[in-house]
């Protein structure tokens, strides 16, 4: 025979799986949250959105390009997933240029500087977010009216904030329940809050079909949302009227858009099963600490942030279990 | 609730294109070229010279050591030469090479279909016969059969297991056996239960072959020791540990052989091998080998004379289609590419996949993304992400902390990566350097 075969180690067949494929997933999980914001903030959130994504491609291109020298690898998806979870994180009627310096601190600093896809060792849209958070208070804190929330809404300010800033006024909780979303509104959306993070039942949607497609598995969104309801479902035991009850505290801020599509970043977060649920319990921990003892009404993002550094030791010490291993 | 393993696995595309081909006998070749070494083990030692007359059946190279398997020559007619040949990887092997004359077999080779149910030997008569007539585990392991059943000191076996899961995509091979010789299947296995003294018998199969369960399942009904058990499809269930995990929940230690539990696994073949062997005093010298892929003209299951050239078998199945890219002997997760056709069918071939061009090229790799799937559907609970990078960093301390040596080369892993890392490549190469730094550590 003349014809020359190709000779290679096997396997010889590869599943049809591709980073492609998963990244689009993501994308298309994300799309019902994005929908109900466009419908809830307005034309606004889709401006906001958009601005995001193309921020972080162009920049990620241009860096990838001409300041690192290498193949551009834009069209891998992950900037545009970037992209969508900056936005989803800042209030829908942030200034265009602000949202674009959280795109080039998530690309340039977050994600490139660390090498690239694969590489960064903190989720590069929750760095964005924090940097904006502290940079631009101001601006990141003043929440659009939900056209939900009917028309006597008195204030955007958002459910946590609200309780935060009673609870420092000396306030009991039983006092000011009765300005407190109903459960109803806080599960479909009808509350205030970032862009992506009002609708608690849409971002479950989204985490069901990463599930079914198996871009996730239910570890980390399990155990930060279980850890989450434990914690604060002892303290409202405790007392209730200083503590929120656990019902609340899964409702809102971004407790689902973070233990659904933040906590589990593939990059970011460990690799064995063990190891994802004590990196989710710490997330869910750290974020009811702070929205109960700390500055800020929310928590979350800081708490993935520091889940994430703490992710190579939890890898370097939580293996597999191995068979036929004596353990 | 099907039985199965964990951790791990994988769903290829099953691909079973011959699985409804009856099992043909291909013609007898002009010549045939017989390695001396197709097994596990040291090489055996030919017997003949140049010029010798041979008849079918007849040892034609003895057995080179403690672990290591007589060769019997397939055909009649004159030894040509011995001579270095190439064998499936494309080594320099020694082999013998025999022009064939007719078809004239050795006298006590029982040659009729007849059934010969009972058996009055000891164990010791078995294994002598298992060994005399050179079978080796056909499943591809290559491991002779009659060393595996004389268990180390102190070492009891309880249970056998049949193998005949086929996980290997494409692969009819042992699943056309199954259907054509399953009361022969299940003489082998009475046969390997009395060699062992072993009181219990199963035989795995699984659930995208029901015809195959069925049928065994009605041909083991005398026999309340051996039950057939049907198992969920996984890939790599044939895998010997993952399939005592499968049906008896047991864990082969690290490092540790399948008798540490108890247990012994054979391949169906193997114990249709052993059925021959005993029962019909035929040596091993051919076997059921499948030849098959998209767009083979004839995708068939042969029963194939050792020695014959796997050019043979194409050019009996329609022959080489235009767009082949990649020829396999085995199956494409396991199996290795071959560069030429012109090599032999040995003991350990179960089927040549020929592959088109376009799916046998690798697509490019790219950086890890940390999905953790390699991690997820490793069998041996292993991180291949993990070792691939130690073992290119040349970090041999890590790469064997890390149990390189407990990889099956399964290829799950780089069958799974959604980023086309070539992982099993790099953890071959950390399993080489381990396994020589840990021998000499030995010595
Ligand atoms: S080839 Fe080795 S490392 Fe890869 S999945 Fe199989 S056993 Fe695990
Ligand atoms: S499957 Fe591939 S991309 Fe995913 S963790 Fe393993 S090596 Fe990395």
């Amino acid at each position: 025979m003349s014809k020359i075969l190709t000779v290679s180690p096997s396997p010889h067949v590869h599943s049809d799986e591709s980073v492609n494929k998963i990244m689009y997933r993501v994308v298309l999980a994300m799309m019902p949250a994005l929908a109900w914001s466009v419908f809830v903030f307005g034309f606004d959130a889709l401006r906001v959105t958009l601005t995001a994504v193309a921020a972080c491609i162009v920049f990620e291109y241009l860096i990838q390009k001409f300041l690192m020298k290498v193949t551009p690898s834009v069209t891998d998806g992950s900037a545009i997933i970037t992209g969508i979870l900056l936005a989803f994180n800042v209030p829908a009627n942030i200034p265009w240029w602000i949202i674009i310096i959280g795109a080039l601190v998530s690309i340039g600093i977050a994600k490139l500087s660390f090498g690239g896809l694969g590489n960064n060792i903190f989720n590069p849209a929750l760095v964005g977010r924090v940097f904006l958070l502290i940079s631009f208070p101001v601006h990141m804190t003043s929440w659009p009216v939900n056209i939900q929330s009917g028309v006597d809404a008195v204030t955007s300010a958002t459910p946590l904030g609200l309780i935060k800033e009673s609870i420092k006024n000396g306030q009991v909780l039983s006092d000011v329940l009765g300005d407190v979303p109903g459960t109803m509104d806080m599960l479909l959306g009808n509350i205030g809050g970032s862009l992506g993070e009002v609708s608690a039942l849409l971002l479950i949607v989204g985490g069901i079909y990463m599930l079914f497609r198996k871009v996730i598995t239910w570890h980390i969104p399990v155990a930060v949302l279980g850890s989450m309801a434990i914690f604060s479902g002892i303290l409202w035991l405790v007392n209730p009227e200083i503590f929120m009850n656990p019902v609340f505290h899964l409702l809102t801020g971004g407790a689902m858009l973070g233990a659904i599509f933040m906590a589990t970043d593939m990059v970011t977060s460990p690799m064995t099963p063990k190891g994802q649920i004590i990196y989710g319990v710490g997330i869910g921990i750290i974020t009811i600490s702070i929205r109960t003892w700390g500055a800020y009404p929310e928590g979350i993002s800081f708490a993935i942030l520091l889940m994430n550094a703490v992710t190579p030791l939890i890898n370097t010490y939580i293996k597999p279990k191995r068979f036929g291993g004596t353990k | 609730m099907l039985k199965t393993f964990k951790p791990g696995g994988v769903h290829p595309p099953e691909n079973k294109i011959s699985a409804g081909k009856s099992i043909e006998v291909l013609a007898i070749p002009k010549t045939v070229s017989i390695p001396v070494s197709q097994h596990i083990g040291a090489p055996a030692v030919a017997l003949v010279n140049r010029g010798d007359e041979v008849k079918v059946g007849q040892v034609i190279a003895k057995s080179g050591g403690f672990v290591s398997a007589n060769i019997h020559s397939s055909v009649s007619g004159k030894v040509k030469k011995i001579d270095i040949i190439p064998d499936s990887s494309g080594y320099p092997k020694s082999g013998i090479v025999i022009d064939v004359e007719g078809d004239e077999w050795l006298e006590k080779i029982d040659r009729s279909e007849e059934l010969v149910k009972d058996f009055d030997l000891d164990s010791k008569e078995i294994v002598d016969k298992i060994m005399e007539a050179g079978i080796v585990g056909l499943g591809g392991a290559t491991f002779p059969t009659h060393v595996k059943l004389v268990p180390p000191k102190g070492m009891k076996a309880e249970i056998l297991i049949i193998n005949g899961v086929e996980c290997e995509p494409y692969l009819t091979s042992d699943h056309r056996l199954m259907l054509e010789k399953a009361n022969e299947i299940v003489v082998g296995t009475r046969l390997l239960m009395k060699a062992m003294g072993i009181e219990k018998g199963y035989i795995g199969i699984e659930n995208n072959k029901p015809d195959a369960i069925s049928l065994l399942t009605e041909k083991t009904k005398e026999y309340p020791n051996i039950k057939v058990v049907s198992l969920k499809v996984k890939y790599p269930q044939g895998g010997e540990k993952q399939l005592i995990k499968a049906i008896t929940g047991r864990e082969v230690p690290s490092g540790g052989l399948p008798i540490a539990v108890g247990t012994v696994v054979s391949n169906v073949g193997t114990a249709f091998a052993v059925y021959e062997a005993v029962q019909k005093n035929k040596p091993l010298f051919e076997r059921i080998v499948t030849v098959t892929g998209k767009s083979v003209e004839k995708p068939s299951n042969f029963k194939v004379r050792i020695g014959t050239a796997v050019s043979e078998l194409i050019e009996a199945a329609g022959g080489t289609p235009e767009d082949t890219g990649k020829i396999i002997s085995g199956g494409p997760m396991m199996g290795k590419a071959i560069a030429k056709t012109d090599v032999s069918v040995t003991k350990g071939t179960s089927g040549i996949l020929i592959i088109k061009d376009e799916e046998s090229k690798r697509r490019e790799t790219i950086a890890c993304i940390r999905c953790s799937k390699c991690v997820s559907v490793c069998p041996m609970g292993l991180e291949p992400y993990l070792l691939m990078t130690v073992s290119q960093k040349q970090m041999w301390d890590a790469v064997e902390a890390n149990k390189v040596m407990d990889c099956i080369e399964c290829g799950s892993c780089s069958y799974t990566c959604p980023s086309n890392r070539p992982l099993l490549d790099y953890i071959r190469l950390g399993k080489g350097k381990v396994g020589q730094i840990m021998r000499a550590r030995k010595n």
